[in-house]
């Protein structure tokens, strides 16, 4: 099959691309950009004439409900709302039940990718066995079964001794550990960013230092044990200065923010709004603007969608009895657009921040369109304006903070693998 | 705020749901206190009930264990003629797993009229009212750490027959404000009425973040705290928050925070004080001051039964003039 994408801007800061030419896909494989080889005879050609021809997202991290959850969403439904996102990687923590610690739920997990065949999955192991902070995991198994990391995800190793000795084993094991920095003592059963909202509300608090303190003790234990670490989620502006800190003194260490964070603050949260339950918490405006200097700095490497798909009875509760948690693959793109609208960010950093900086931290070759790399590859009609309803997702989960919200920017295209396996065109 | 009012008001700007104190108009904590003037009263009268709910069902909607709101709550109800359902669901359909929302539509199809409800929760009350069928009332008996509105206003009203007037009065809250649903709502109240100088005094630990946004000052010293004041409004210090490492004994507590004669000297000399109850003696406040003529405490528990009156009334729309415009006129 030879596909031939024409006229698009093409946008691959891997390469240093920003201009309008052909994109050539054969047998899977970017054979040839900005220029059309001799003799090539597309089965199939696209005018992308107004839009863009980008890298395909990879994305950090996103929950498909499976194994465990699968009354509120399945590999198969999140696959379907991925590639109409332009995500053609996504990597998922080890929180399902059974938790990602062998090797049979990362062969399950690979089964239901490969066969809903719409996005790459790549499983995060667990980093201790069941999550519990107690032993170490097998992670020699789970890499050789196909994790790309190991986690403990949102579960807290509270003996400093154990973390350390995690992380000693994951870098023995070439692994990268992902952490999300969170002092589980600190963080105590707080629903919501401790302030003046969490006061007003009554709902109990996370301070700041839950993050902060958490970043403190994992740099410590990363410099001693030379681990490759990537911090996950960030949510406030101090937390951005000490990883930037971390980098300018040259520790192994990258880090992301969620979309919903550098979008909404504790100010959503007002009016008991279970959609903007998240954790880490939305918090101050100061923390927002902090994360959009550490997106631009280079501090914040990636933005993911941190997506969690829920159903309506986990969020039809009072506030602290929701589960936390957003439904955002679908507004990845268009928000990061956003940013490209307001000034903040160029389409090619845009693509460096959803696709060439995450395959770095994952150790892999995709991310660009290099000539000779697999056809991971979407289209945009940038300008496309939409509302996010949810009638119109794909996702099963309904739970996004940015319903009704006008967007701009739409995937017209998504091929993984060089496979058409999203057209928005026809719709 | 403006979420408070939208949920809190019918389109005509009268009391639908009893919410919060917080974001309700100054007119209308006002005319809540005028309506319990008036329904004070009828506790001393021969035939204790007055006709206005009558054929109504309320429902005592409590997920968390209460002596005196529940009490009081019921005895307002049924002097106002309607007709009372207790339901103590702290250890029943919860915990067979039943969500909230089920457990609320189940008492809808018994087709009710108003519900009363405590919750641990913080935001339940509002969660309830957003979910209930249209016709259902909801007050709220205390929502975790977020509103306990009547207790507030029973305060407000005691505070009124005692000072009068709001606008001159300074009032120190005191004890574990962190905690506090009473306190949150004390605020708001106190500030709607014209209350300039309100002062929440307790050690850090208690004293939750950002508490000043509300119009507050903050004080960790007691002396300090009720120098001047007109009133004083004791919280109770709950026995978990000892285990929480928020105090480090009672007996340091009292000390610190406990109001005994002694210290009551620099407040005002015609200085009232107040207590939510269950009062700790000898934690939080010395015998000699909680049994003393500067005590209001128990007139508090008699005046919640008229303030739950007035709500109850009003949010059935049966009281006339329950508006903000008064030339509004109801069909009851």
């Amino acid at each position: 099959m030879k596909i031939q994408i024409n006229n698009g801007r093409v946008i691959d800061p891997a390469n240093i691309i920003d201009e309008a030419g052909p994109v050539c896909i054969e047998d899977g494989v970017i054979v040839s950009v900005m220029r059309i080889p001799k003799g090539f005879k597309p089965d199939q050609v696209i005018d992308a004439r107004g839009r863009w021809v980008c890298p395909g997202i990879i994305d950090l991290s996103a929950r498909f409900g499976e194994p465990g959850d699968e009354s509120k969403a399945t590999i198969a439904s999140e696959a379907a709302a991925a590639a109409s996102a332009g995500v053609t990687t996504v990597c998922c923590p080890p929180d399902t039940s059974p938790v990602i610690d062998t090797p049979a739920v990362v062969e399950l997990i690979h089964q239901r990718a490969t066969k809903s065949n719409k996005v790459r999955i790549y499983p995060i192991g667990a980093l201790t066995q069941g999550l519990k902070g107690e032993r170490l995991s097998e992670m020699y198994a789970l890499r050789q079964a196909g994790c790309i990391g190991v986690s403990n995800a949102n579960h807290p190793v509270i003996n400093n001794e154990i973390l350390r000795r995690t992380f000693e084993y994951a870098a023995s094991t070439d692994l990268i550990v992902f952490i999300h920095p969170e002092d589980h003592h600190l963080r105590n059963h707080g629903v919501v960013n401790e302030g003046a909202i969490s006061t007003r509300l009554g709902l109990p608090p996370i301070p700041e230092t839950a993050e902060t303190v958490a970043i403190s003790t994992a740099l410590l234990l990363i410099e001693q044990t030379g681990v490759k670490a990537h911090f996950c989620r960030l949510s406030t502006a101090k937390g951005v200065e000490m990883i930037a800190r971390a980098k300018r003194v040259g520790l192994p260490v990258s880090a992301d923010a969620g979309i919903c964070h550098l979008y909404l603050t504790e100010q959503d949260v007002d009016g008991y709004n279970a959609n903007c339950h998240i954790i880490p918490p939305l918090r101050r405006m100061e923390d927002r603007e902090g994360l959009l200097q550490g997106l631009l700095a280079g501090t914040i490497d990636a933005v993911c969608s941190d997506h969690q798909p829920h159903n309506d009875d986990a969020k039809t509760a009072p506030f602290s009895l929701t589960r936390p948690g957003a439904s955002t693959l679908e507004a990845l793109l268009p928000l990061m657009l956003d940013l490209v609208d307001k000034d903040l960010l160029t389409p090619m950093q845009v693509f460096e921040k959803l696709a060439v900086n995450p395959a770095k931290i994952l150790g892999l070759e995709s991310g660009s369109l290099t000539a000779g790399s697999i056809a991971d590859v979407i289209v945009v009609d940038p300008e496309l304006s939409w509302t996010l309803t949810t009638s119109q997702m794909l996702s099963a989960g309904k739970n996004t903070p940015f319903i009704n919200w006008e967007l701009s920017g739409k995937v017209t295209h998504t091929f993984l693998n060089g496979q058409l396996v999203y057209n928005g065109t026809s719709s | 705020m403006t979420v408070y009012n939208t949920i809190q008001l019918d389109e005509n700007g009268r009391l639908k749901h009893f919410l919060t104190t917080e974001g309700l108009g100054r007119e209308l904590l006002v005319e809540i206190l005028d309506h319990a003037e008036s329904f004070a009263g009828v506790g001393s009268r021969a035939v204790k009930k007055v006709p206005l709910l009558r054929g109504k069902t309320i429902v005592n909607l409590f997920f968390e264990p209460s002596t005196r709101t529940s009490t009081t709550f019921d005895l307002a109800a049924k002097r106002l003629s309607a007709d009372v359902l207790n339901l103590n669901l702290a250890a029943s359909s919860t915990s067979k797993g039943e969500s909230l929302l089920d457990t609320l539509h189940t008492l809808e199809a018994m087709h009710c009229d108003m519900f009363i409800v405590r919750h641990s929760s913080s935001g339940a009350a509002h969660f309830i009212a957003r979910n209930v069928a249209p016709h259902i009332s909801v007050i709220n008996g205390g929502d975790g750490q977020h509103a306990h509105p009547t207790q507030a206003m029973l305060d407000m009203y005691t505070i009124r027959k005692h000072k009068q007037r709001f606008d001159t009065l300074r009032v120190a809250i005191v004890g574990d404000v962190l905690h506090s649903r009473v306190a949150r709502s004390d605020i708001h109240a106190l500030k709607t009425l014209g209350v300039n100088d309100v002062r929440v005094i307790g050690p850090k630990t208690l004293i939750p973040a950002g508490i000043e946004s509300l119009g507050v000052e903050v004080y960790d010293n007691l002396q300090n705290g009720i120098t001047g004041v007109d009133v004083i409004i004791m919280l109770r210090l709950q026995k978990e928050r000892m285990i929480s490492a928020s105090i480090p004994s009672e007996h340091e507590y009292f000390g610190r925070y406990g109001l005994t004669e002694e210290k009551l000297e620099v407040a005002k000399s015609d200085a009232i004080v107040m207590h939510p109850g269950p009062i700790n003696r000898g934690i939080e406040i010395d015998s000699k001051v909680a049994d003393s003529d500067r005590s209001v405490i128990l007139q508090q528990v008699s005046h919640g039964i008229a303030i739950r009156m007035a709500v109850m009334a009003m949010a059935m729309g049966s009281l006339s003039g329950n508006t903000v415009k008064p030339d509004e006129d109801t069909d009851k």
